[in-house]
């Protein structure tokens, strides 16, 4: 019978280490398509269900099946939800990478590993848990061929009694997981059973991780940012929806299809909306942009090569000022380029998408409450604005589980812009489609099949007059431009205001975005706890960029802008709209290597840049 | 003896009291005898007589000559010029947004069989209800006078070169990939084309009408397979097209041997007097062969080449409700609070 392997040598030999409660990260190193996103589920909502703050990121590669994955569960009694960088708690599974998971580990750490693997003779400042899978799933699940489906919940209950997770907890975890699959439900609640009466029978606990009941969750969701955006646009009112299937995007559209089946068909059994799956992102965007000329609330979702696609149509939708929502959800690289992987990497090109001079609102969620909320706001702002607004999440947002507060229920009614109707056009007599007549630079529209005589206009390119009549005169031209400049500083006053958290840092101001928000909380509480450096913290939420953000810049010595770019995308950007003697206070923090960005990683740079 | 007052002459109206002149658009800036403006001609005749209301009408298009000459027909239909290559997307998402309304696009040989054929492959086989007309003259008429896609094998360019790659036949491929009314006509064919587009109107699916559009200025020489002289000598009509609307008197006797007859979804009749023996344009398989013959016989074939009144189409398959969804109140569109806490309960 295997035994628990006390290898801790060195200094901490023989020393009894304080618990560490409800603060750790466990890593699980599984081979992609093996079913262990179940298992991963399970452990994160039992500690969830426990009230203690958890986070889970699933680094994974491009693929189905066969090659490694990486699932970290990050629990955090302070709350923080950002990655760790250091891994406390190691499940192994994945023989192929057991090797190297082993040997990254921090001295100190646990390592639970498949019992044949014997990696426990790898290294002698860990502590070795073994667990014969094999056995105990053989003696769990008598059908041979369902046995590879059931192992990974073996390692949920060995963790589960290491950690001291309450196994009701896990139980109502599993059954959630598995709701409508009664007999996988059994199978998987036995192998966790299994592997729970394992661990007690023949581990020993050396490690000081524990998980005590908090009550810092309760009523709220766990849910992932795509799905927070499918839910919020179904809220929002999308009626047309187009898209062209690509990671990390493609789960925001089919979760709003399962949504929209459920909560948008009529009385009568018709859809009060229309999904297209489009033979590319060509298409995808040309039939948002078709549907919102014609006055639908029409959206897409994509990533970088699809944005780099929709180019040409962005252009043109800025031109002819369509409204359309294009949601965004980042990741690295064109083509093969790590298309599984986080990135802010597309901030630069998409606020000046196209040829010719365009500049397009972004919104930049950092959670899944904001995924929801910025969803009504994309299209309110793209009705009102009469163009294309971008929504820059990202794969870390939008394909990891994310603890959350409920959505709240969207109170303004939606703002359908500027659109005459028939009894508008006999009321004035008639209308210039590009005129500014109200000083915001936002003309007014009618919809194709408005019953009036005089409702016609001719969508076109750049060269038209205010009346939307094929020009190419210089005076038209350049007026129609100067028009469109003028809109986008409407714009910058509709747009989210930024988050500001004042810490009496009167030197040092920090601004981030998206899902360096989370990284950012801790990497605060770190610079002033570890390094007595305090610091304000402004969270961009848009672009074009606010006036807060100018006087946040203005207000300090030194402003460090956090981009996950290599390219300090967002930092470029800030550059060319603040005062040229603020410019020599921004300072570059970038994250560039496809993990989500972690609070050490940030906290190191700013500190090495302060000369601390 | 006071005179008889004669009321002034009343301008001809159609069924829904409007005149030709409302049917009207801007000066054309195509160049003279230019195919296109008589298939702008065509197209302001049968809206006219199938009287309907411009503002029920989308004009749509993409880049080229071809894609400018919506701006010369029906000014009080809304209009779109898009990017080039792709308006059946543009279109697509419009018809999805407003399923009542009509719409027309109107391409070219290079918006559709070149940097198009991504976006028209897949209009087809959507069998979005649409109208699309290709203004096929075989050249780039604005960049002066490349080849396009659908220019004939061995046709010569005015500077002399030789067109040695085979022709795309968009009739061809448009009924294979799933269009339920197809077509061929020539711009010089007044009658036929204008009857043709009438019977089009009536139509609840994709048509594609692919209209040999002869370019005067850089396609209409000897050796051109696409010139006005060419396609008169070499046009083959599969049948004399004739067509009843709905909104007159259908009882018209026709003789069952010689003609065909084809009901219309608006209940129209749409007649094709046999010229082919056999020729059946409900079979997709024999018009692909016919239209395969008759490139080997240096034939321009015209007519309606295949329609088929049942498919279903795209608005029909994603079971859409009537009302467009455009206008769709915020109380339907916006699910209830309820339906929210619905949602966050699952996920705790």
């Amino acid at each position: 019978m295997a035994t628990t392997e006390f290898a801790v040598h060195g200094a901490d030999q023989g020393a009894v280490r304080e618990p560490v409660v409800n603060d750790f990260s466990i890593q699980v190193a599984t081979v992609n398509g093996s079913g262990s996103q179940s298992a991963n589920t399970v452990l994160l909502r039992t500690i969830f269900q426990m009230g203690v703050p958890v986070s889970g990121k699933n680094m994974f590669p491009s693929n189905i099946a066969g090659l490694p994955t990486w699932y970290t569960i990050r629990a955090s009694k302070k709350g923080y939800i950002a990655r760790k960088k250091e891994i406390d708690f190691l499940v192994a599974m994945n023989s192929e990478t057991a090797r190297e998971d082993v040997m990254s580990l921090a001295p100190g750490a646990v390592a639970l590993y498949d019992e044949p693997l014997k990696l426990n003779e790898l290294r002698s400042d860990l502590i070795f848990y073994p667990v014969p899978y094999d056995k105990i799933t053989a003696a769990a699940c008598p059908e041979s061929k369902l046995r590879k489906l059931v192992k990974n919940m073996v390692y949920v209950g060995v963790v589960a009694r290491l950690l001291n997770l309450d196994m009701t907890e896990v139980e109502k975890a599993l059954r959630k997981q598995f709701a409508k699959k009664v007999k996988a439900a059994e199978l998987n609640w036995g192998a966790a059973e299994a592997g729970y009466e394992y661990a007690a029978a023949s581990l020993t606990k050396a490690d000081p991780f524990t998980v005590e009941r908090m009550n810092k969750t309760s009523g709220m969701i766990i849910i992932d940012g795509n799905s927070a955006a499918a839910i919020g646009s179904m809220f929002a009112g999308v009626t047309v929806v187009t898209w062209y299937p690509i990671t990390p995007s493609s789960s925001l559209v089919e979760t709003l299809i399962e949504y929209m089946k459920e909560y948008r068909i009529g009385a009568d059994g018709k859809a009060t909306f229309a999904i297209v799956q489009a033979e590319d992102e060509l298409a995808a965007v040309g039939m948002v942009l078709g549907a919102g000329w014609a006055g639908a609330r029409s959206m897409t979702a994509t990533a970088g090569p699809g944005i780099s696609l929709m180019a040409e149509f962005a252009g043109l939708g800025y031109y002819v000022e369509i409204p359309g929502v294009i949601w965004d959800i980042q990741r690295v690289g064109p083509s093969t380029g790590l298309p599984t992987r986080t990135s802010q990497g597309d901030i630069s090109f998409v606020a000046r998408l196209s040829h010719g001079d365009t500049r397009h609102p972004m919104l930049i969620p950092s959670d899944p409450s904001e995924c929801f909320s910025m969803a009504s706001e994309a299209f309110d702002l793209a009705e009102q604005l009469q163009t294309p607004v971008f929504v820059m999440s990202d794969l870390d947002l939008g394909m990891n589980n994310w603890m959350s507060e409920p959505f709240h229920y969207p109170e303004k009614p939606q703002n359908r812009g500027k659109v005459l109707t028939a009894e508008d056009l006999d009321r004035v007599g008639g209308f210039a489609r590009y005129r500014d007549v109200d000083g915001d630079a936002v003309g007014y529209r009618t919809l194709p099949g408005t019953d009036h005589p005089g409702a016609a206009w001719f969508a076109r390119g750049s060269g038209h007059n205010d009346k939307s009549q094929y020009s190419e005169r210089p005076d038209d031209y350049a007026n129609n431009m100067d028009r469109l400049a003028k809109k986008f500083e409407t714009a910058r006053t509709l747009v989210p205001r930024p988050q500001i958290v004042r810490n009496d840092g009167n030197e040092v101001g920090i601004i981030a975005y998206g899902t360096s928000h989370h990284a950012l909380v801790e990497t605060l509480d770190q610079l002033q706890t570890e390094y007595g450096v305090k610091a304000d913290y402004l969270r961009l939420r848009a672009y074009p960029f606010t006036r807060e953000t100018h006087e946040f810049i203005a207000a300090h010595k030194r402003v460090y802008i956090v981009d996950q770019n290599r390219d300090a995308q967002m930092l470029e950007l800030l550059k060319l709209d603040i005062a040229i003697p603020d410019i020599i206070k921004l300072r570059s923090v970038r994250h560039y290597n496809g993990l989500p960005i972690d609070a050490r990683s940030v906290t190191d740079e700013i500190i090495s840049q302060e000369g601390k | 003896m006071a005179a008889t007052a004669t009321p002034p002459p009343q301008p001809k109206t159609n069924r829904i009291g409007l005149t030709v002149l409302d049917y009207r658009g801007g000066k054309t800036t195509l160049c003279a005898g230019c195919g296109h403006n008589a298939i702008s001609e065509r197209i302001i005749d049968a809206f006219y007589e199938m009287g309907i209301a411009p503002e029920r009408v989308i004009k749509m298009s993409g880049i080229g000559c071809s894609s400018k000459s919506p701006a010369y027909f029906m000014g009080r239909s809304h209009s779109f010029n898009s990017v080039h290559g792709r308006m059946p997307s543009v279109t697509t998402g419009a018809v999805l947004a407003n399923s009542k309304i009509i719409a027309l696009g109107v391409s070219g040989d290079g918006d559709t069989a070149s940097i198009g054929i991504g976006q028209f492959v897949h209009l087809m086989r959507r069998n979005l209800p649409m109208i699309y007309i290709i203004e096929d003259n075989g050249v780039y008429g604005l960049t002066k006078g490349q080849f396009s896609a659908t220019a004939d094998l061995g046709s010569k360019l005015k500077t002399g070169v030789i067109n040695d790659l085979p022709p795309i036949d968009t009739c061809a491929l448009a009924i294979m990939l799933g269009a339920t009314f197809v077509g061929r006509s020539f711009s010089g064919d007044k009658r036929q084309l204008h009857t043709m587009l009438k019977a089009a109107l009536s139509h609840r699916g994709s048509v594609m009408l692919d209209v040999i559009s002869p370019c005067t200025t850089f396609n209409d020489h000897e050796g051109s397979t696409k010139s006005y002289k060419f396609v008169k000598d070499h046009e083959e009509p599969l049948h004399d097209v004739d067509f009843v609307p709905h909104f007159h008197d259908i009882a018209v006797d026709y003789d069952e041997g010689s003609s065909l007859n084809v009901m219309m979804h608006d209940g129209s009749s749409l007649r094709l007097r046999k010229l082919e023996h056999d020729y059946d344009p409900t079979n997709k398989v024999e018009a692909v062969k016919r239209l395969i013959q008759s490139h080997d016989a240096e034939e321009v074939l015209t007519g309606v080449l295949y329609v088929n009144t049942t498919a279903p189409n795209f608005i029909d398959m994603i079971n859409m409700t009537d009302e467009p969804l455009a206008t769709l109140p915020e109380s339907v569109t916006r699910p209830s609070r309820k339906a929210l806490e619905e949602c966050m309960e699952e996920l705790r």
